[in-house]
């Protein structure tokens, strides 16, 4: 069975909701204590990226499920300015609005899967996986 | 919760962080730490994230902007309790929290903190062993 779930990112309360949404999933699927801390720290950074520069959007959560691994799938979504350079975006400490510029170089470090697209004047995708094997321990 | 209590005690302030902290919390809790140092003279913060279980770069720079803030104000901070999982992931977040003191528990906090008020950082600590 997939689950999947869309929220609303539109002010800093919602990114403590996306936290305590996606901490619940992860331990629902199994997730070492580790792995969810790293998932949910992910989640935060994107979150926070979704309300500050794509001016709000919202997260999908999807539960993943194959034959040797379970998953958990986030796609953070706005139609906010966009990036114009998203090499230079993901550069650890580039920010343009005063933070510590982690939030994309890290939640892909801290993840398995990562994509990100976006358009000027049209909106950010970015999408986030980490997976647990069944058959690894 | 509207604000994050701050308890005095003697020349030390001690925070606990025990909510999960939106945004409007956490700058709040930076600007009455602030007031409070300059308020009380305070030399010492001591901030027990021991139950903070996420410690994304938000909270980071929050965490940073106390420690720096307090340092201008002639006063240490001394972060104690940090869950594993959160230094795991900081490290892989990138995020080294430097100038930034810890310590494993709030008894060696207050220790780091009082031998910080007999040996100030910068000041040389090569006392003769005589």
């Amino acid at each position: 069975m997939q689950r999947s779930e869309t929220l609303d990112i539109r002010s800093s309360s919602d990114i403590v909701q996306v936290r305590q949404k996606v901490r619940m999933w992860t331990q629902q699927l199994g997730f070492s204590l580790v792995e969810q801390t790293k998932i949910v720290t992910a989640a935060s950074e994107l979150a926070r990226n979704t309300m500050e520069y794509g001016k709000g959007g919202t997260v999908q959560l999807e539960e993943l499920n194959d034959e040797n691994r379970h998953g958990l799938r986030l796609t953070f979504e706005d139609e906010g300015p966009g990036i114009p350079n998203i090499a230079l975006a993901m550069n650890d400490g580039y920010t343009t609005g005063g933070g510590l510029g982690l939030g994309l170089s890290g939640a892909k470090r801290l993840m398995d899967e990562f994509e990100i697209t976006s358009e000027v004047n049209q909106g950010t995708r970015v999408t986030i996986t980490r997976w647990r094997y069944f058959n690894r321990r | 919760m509207d604000s994050i209590p701050i308890l005095k005690m003697g020349e030390y302030l001690l925070v606990s962080i025990q909510v999960d902290m939106h945004d409007r919390l956490a700058l709040t809790l930076q600007d009455d730490l602030t007031n409070r140092i300059v308020k009380t003279g305070a030399k010492g913060v001591l901030i027990d994230i021991s139950s903070l279980e996420i410690i994304d770069s938000f909270i980071g720079l929050i965490l940073s902007n106390i420690a720096s803030m307090s340092r201008i104000l002639d006063a240490e901070t001394v972060v104690v309790g940090m869950q594993p999982a959160v230094a795991i992931t900081l490290v892989e977040l990138g995020l080294f929290l430097a100038g930034i003191r810890t310590a494993l528990n709030i008894e060696k906090g207050m220790d780091l903190l009082r031998a910080s008020l007999e040996f100030p950082p910068g000041e040389s600590v090569n006392r003769a062993k005589k």
